[in-house]
């Protein structure tokens, strides 16, 4: 995918690839972790748990940024489900490595990475412009949406 | 990074024992690089959920055939092809289910949803798979031992796996129980692994732990500290059993991720605390005391507002043979509210010595109906129009909510079985 951008990004950074794939888009952040099954409505691709910082929200579309995957067994196969009503997220960005967010992106199929070089929570918000290449191990973040 | 294959794996991969092998292997060697493991470990111990799915999966594959090779293919390995599954050779397991064999249509099943459960069941059975349609295949004949490597599915029954039997499981998910069914391998990563099971942080108990309503407690309020790390607890906990390890387990691993955890003189990799850390405690120290309990009961007890309670639902995880004895001693004489319902979950095999030991007859007198393969969450399915349920399990109560929009109390299984029969919950925290 060629990228859209127009001017250099705001922020850069590395990390380890765990799907590969470029993509870009609008990001959706959380600094929660998330539940997958019981957490996640996969027909809307909406976030369900009670009192978490994105209840109500859709991360379909969107690169999803969080810490990790938290709860049932079944987080990768309502991701995966994701996929079938296509609700799923275009990309995963994550800190905290587990077998539920690494299965989880590799049946999404999306570009996704960990490992970074500098915490992406604390440079992208919800609205900023990502795009993930995890074939090179970079994202590159436009502040405020697309440049 | 690469993983380093045996020439076996190698074989596997390009095809010698067969296409779903080699779809399985693709998906394992996948999934291993994603977590950045370095190798397969050998299992035969599997637990999942494989090929089983709802009418709208296999109409989603319906240009594949539609049918249980083609979710199967399609899902469960994730292959672009859709292959002839084979029948599984490793000692593997079906954890639970969409419905109870019986009681359907009392769960608002279908016809057509039932005909399906039943063609998956049977696909199941004849691919070598054991039916034991539970979340807890420790009480129904998949018993670990320690250090055995399993590849489960199943929070509740991954931590209590690797931390009450010492067995060594990761959180595995559909797709990689259901490779590994054909595969006999997983990423050597994480639990099957020395150095990941040490302690991360501190749990200090000071308040009185014994029953199951306050290990499941613990267990709520561990989650949520530790979130997805390994907690060593230390403390005011006594009186060690199963069924308080089930609902300690259940709850952390849905609060938080926890899907190893260690008491102090109580789990058998933890003889004690600087054992359970492989050196001095380290990382952050939670100390959990009479205002953290009551914290946690009170944010379990969040979501209830209204009183009538028109549902109960125990069993999560599905209850044990003593479980039930409990609840049938209980309900003894008693009736089943008629403004509300009582489901109580449990696996098949327990099931049956629950009808010999003459408790599934006490609660079916009692009004109650004693369901199998599956839950309330897990199926989606509750009485029509319940609007408050009560239950004595911090996991249902964090998830079945969420899930059905509805108000949910939590309390000890004699404040719910008081619940169902007299339609009003009267919990609370002494």
């Amino acid at each position: 995918m060629a990228t859209l951008a127009t001017r250099a990004p705001d922020v850069l950074i590395r990390g380890r690839t765990v799907v590969g794939g470029v993509t870009e888009g609008e990001a959706l952040v959380t600094h929660q972790t998330i539940s997958g099954w019981g957490g996640v409505n996969p027909m809307k691709g909406e976030v369900i748990e009670n009192r978490h910082e994105l209840q109500g929200r859709s991360f379909a579309g969107k690169i999803l940024v969080f810490p990790g995957a938290k709860g049932s067994s079944g987080w990768s196969a309502v991701f995966h489900t994701t996929r079938l009503t296509g609700k799923a997220p275009l990309g995963l960005l994550f800190n905290i490595m587990t077998t539920k967010a690494a299965l989880g992106a590799v049946v999404l199929r999306v570009p996704s990475m960990t490992d970074f070089d500098s915490d992406p929570l604390e440079h992208i918000e919800t609205g900023d412009w990502v795009r993930i290449d995890a074939d090179s191990g970079t994202v590159a973040v436009w502040k405020g949406g697309r440049p | 990074m690469v993983m380093r294959l045996s020439d076996e794996e190698k074989a596997m991969r390009d095809g010698a024992q067969g296409q779903a092998v080699a779809k399985a292997m693709d998906l394992l060697i996948r999934y291993g690089e994603a977590l950045g493991a370095e190798d397969f470990v050998y299992t035969d111990n599997i637990a999942g959920v494989p090929g089983s799915s709802p009418k709208w999966v296999k109409e989603y594959y319906a240009a594949d055939g539609g049918d249980y090779r083609a979710v199967f293919s399609r899902f469960d390995l994730d292959s672009d092809e859709v292959v002839d599954v084979p029948r599984i050779q490793g000692f593997s397991c079906h954890l639970q289910g969409g419905m109870d064999p019986e009681l359907w249509r009392e769960q608002g099943m279908t016809e057509e949803a039932f005909a399906n459960f039943q063609a998956d069941e049977q696909e199941v059975a004849g691919h070598g798979i054991q039916v034991l349609k539970t979340c807890t295949p420790y009480l129904a004949g998949n018993v670990p031992v320690m250090g055995e490597h399993c590849a489960w599915m199943e929070s509740s029954a991954v931590v209590f796996c690797n931390s009450v039997i010492g067995g060594r499981t990761n959180c595995e998910g559909r797709e990689s129980t259901s490779a590994a069914m054909l595969a006999k391998r997983v990423p050597n990563w994480g639990f099957h692994r020395d150095e990941f099971r040490k302690g991360q942080h501190l749990i200090q108990v000071e308040t009185p732990v014994d029953s199951v309503f306050e290990w499941g407690m613990l267990g709520y309020f561990t989650g949520a500290a530790v979130e997805d790390a390994i907690p060593v607890l230390d403390g005011a906990i006594s009186d060690p059993a199963l069924i308080k390890h089930k609902h300690f387990g259940a709850a952390a691993a849905s609060s938080g991720g926890v899907e190893m955890y260690h008491m102090a003189g109580i789990t058998p990799e933890a003889p004690s605390v600087e054992a359970a850390f492989g050196g001095a405690p380290k990382g952050e120290r939670f100390t959990y005391g009479p205002n953290e309990r009551r914290a946690i009961y009170e944010r379990l007890n969040a979501i209830g507002e209204s009183r009538d309670v028109d549902y109960v639902m125990l069993g999560c995880p599905h209850y044990s043979a003593e479980q039930l004895a409990e609840a049938a001693r209980l309900l003894e004489g008693r009736r089943v509210h008629e403004n509300s319902s009582l489901w109580i979950f449990t696996s098949r095999a327990v099931k049956a010595t629950a009808e010999a030991s003459g408790y599934a007859d006490v609660i079916r007198k009692a009004g109650a109906h004693l369901m199998t393969d599956t839950c309330s969450a897990i199926s989606q399915a509750v009485p029509p129009g319940t609007r408050v349920a009560a239950f004595d399990s911090a996991k249902q109560t964090h998830y079945l909510p969420a899930i059905m929009g509805i108000e949910g109390w939590f309390g000890t299984t004699q404040d719910c079985i008081d619940a169902a029969c007299t339609g009003r919950w009267e919990g609370r925290l002494n």
